[in-house]
């Protein structure tokens, strides 16, 4: 069974040598590629490559066009009100670094509080971390309640007046779950605040609307949807970004330089020091413009459907554990689950028999799986192109698994 | 990858076996092992006298393919001198990187050549390989 999709991902028609097509289920890690984004890399390096705003020739101001029209493409996407608030980066890992070492080293002191959620990937956690050792600051969580939520007395409890900063993600990369950042913001700022979100995992699948969520930091990768590995964005209010040093130096960062002293370009280009991933940021352009097309309406139709359907299927199996709220409604396509008895790398290996590709391990975000009392889960992730032929055969596969171990039937 | 060459009989026995994964009254060295990747987390314990393993065991959580091959492991060294579960150490790992390939030169290993498939799952060769590193480590200790 196809979808209208599939014909534009090469990589999803592929099929093993002994004729099982592939089945993608670990979209949370990395999406596959639709050919117009392949395609944009491959055409920027045959007709358009030159260093973007360095040389004084038609070719260069060709990279430039593209480079500076994929920085307004991406600012329309999320909304922000001004074009420099947008820094490329190479990843949301990145961003958040970048957040950390420049707004963080500056205005987070001694005693001051920095709120992190439970529920964060590793890079919206340990940069701040590292913060806080440094400048003596207080790490402190925030913490879910045993279905992944947090509570409106959670946060209104560890948001005080003595937080500065709230790193935050708008959907857990293990639980799925959308967390209620609108809140979350609102009490910050109320506080005096600023707020760090991690938009990885929700972007792909719905809209983001910085100015609407007031968030002063906010920061995505572009493989995550549909666009090339190695661009990502980090957005951040004018007024906060104008105060902040750069975190690297050198090319392209720079309005004058001489013996002793620097005088820095103006936003953005004062934090994108060296030459930049044109390419990639042409391939983000075009990844935005297929979500466009496609819709996020129409997106999460076909998300919320499979996740339906593939949730009720695994709760079904009796030996298998579904983590977090389970209920429809504010949740994306992220399913994690163990099945007892097995550790989680052997349901991957043998899904991966089946040609299933899902996710094994703590996905970077061991105090979360603290948290929820495990070690490891296996975690599945649908995209729009997936199919319900793809979790069919996904559960059919995940039946199996016990059998292979010697555990029952 | 077919997967009856890697989930083998042995194999799946060895990993279902509580036999030695208990804990030892009075170890004379415990080694922690550890595959940050995936999570499996294994403590050896060992048992020495006069230079001879007298008695070994594990503990700890993993994937199939770990704790296997920290059972099979502890068959294999129990009873041996320190100086030769080192040289089976090394005789196992180098099998798994595949620099021994000769069966006769891997005949010291034993039950553990079960675990020779493993070899073609480069994200799996750590959970075999892992127990063997932590015996060397504990070996080193003593």
């Amino acid at each position: 069974m196809e979808n209208e999709f599939i014909k534009d991902f090469p990589l999803l028609q592929s099929s093993t040598s002994n004729g099982k097509r592939l089945v993608y289920l670990d979209n949370a890690a990395t999406t596959q590629k639709p050919v117009s984004v392949i395609n944009a890399v491959k055409e920027y390096y045959e007709n358009d490559n030159a260093n973007p705003h360095r040389g004084a020739y038609a070719l260069s101001t060709a990279a430039t066009d593209i480079y500076e029209g994929a920085r307004e493409q991406v600012r329309s996407f999320i909304n922000a009100g001004h074009p420099e608030e947008i820094i490329f980066t190479k990843g949301a890992t990145e961003g958040f670094n970048l957040a950390a070492s420049s707004y963080g080293m500056n205005d987070i002191g001694s005693g001051d509080e920095i709120l992190v959620s439970i529920a964060e990937h590793h890079s919206n956690l340990i940069p701040w971390q590292i913060v806080a050792k440094k400048k003596s600051a207080v790490l402190k969580y925030m913490y879910t309640d045993p279905s992944g939520r947090f509570t409106e007395d959670e946060i209104n409890e560890k948001i005080t007046e003595r937080t500065k900063l709230v790193a935050i993600t708008q959907v857990s990369n293990v639980l799925g779950i959308i967390n209620p950042v609108e809140q979350i913001i609102k009490r910050a700022h109320e506080m005096g605040a600023v707020v760090v979100l991690d938009a990885t995992q929700s972007i792909p699948h719905f809209n983001v609307d910085v100015q609407k969520l007031d968030v002063d930091f906010m920061a995505f990768s572009g493989h995550k949807m549909l666009a090339p590995m190695g661009i990502g964005v980090l957005y951040g209010k004018k007024e906060l970004l104008d105060k902040m040093p750069p975190m690297l130096y050198g090319g392209g960062m720079v309005e004058s330089v001489t013996e002793q002293d620097t005088v820095y370009a103006e936003l953005p280009l004062k934090f994108e020091g060296g030459t930049q991933n044109v390419e990639g940021a042409y391939g983000l352009a075009k990844a935005i413009a297929y979500i466009n097309k496609t819709g996020y309406g129409r997106i999460a139709e076909i998300e919320n459907a499979l996740t339906a359907y593939a949730m009720d299927q695994l709760r079904d199996i009796p030996y298998a554990t579904v983590y977090g709220d389970t209920n429809q409604g504010k949740r994306t396509g992220v399913i994690s689950f163990n099945i007892e008895g097995v550790h989680p790398h052997d349901v991957s290996t043998v899904l991966d028999a089946y040609v299933v590709a899902i996710r094994s391990g703590h996905h970077c975000a061991q105090p979360l799986m603290k948290h929820l009392g495990i070690n490891a889960c296996c975690r599945m992730s649908i995209y729009f192109y997936n199919t319900a032929q793809d979790i069919d055969l996904f559960l059919d596969a995940v039946k199996k698994v016990r059998g292979w171990l010697g555990i029952g039937a | 990858m077919e997967l009856d060459h890697i989930y083998t009989e042995i194999i799946i026995e060895q990993s279902n076996s509580k036999k030695n994964k208990r804990d030892l009254e009075h170890p004379s060295v415990v080694s922690e092992g550890k595959n940050p990747s995936c999570g499996d987390e294994i403590t050896l314990q060992l048992l020495i006298k006069d230079g001879i393993i007298a008695d070994a065991s594990f503990n700890g959580v993993g994937c199939a393919i770990s704790q296997a091959s920290s059972s099979i492991m502890i068959d294999l060294v129990k009873g041996k001198s320190t100086e030769e579960a080192g040289k089976l150490a090394d005789l196992f790992i180098s099998m798994i990187q595949r620099k021994v390939t000769d069966d006769s030169e891997l005949e010291p290993l034993e039950d553990a050549v079960a675990l020779r498939n493993i070899s073609n799952m480069p994200s799996r060769v750590k959970c075999a390989t892992m127990p063997w590193h932590t015996l060397l480590h504990a070996i080193r200790e003593t």
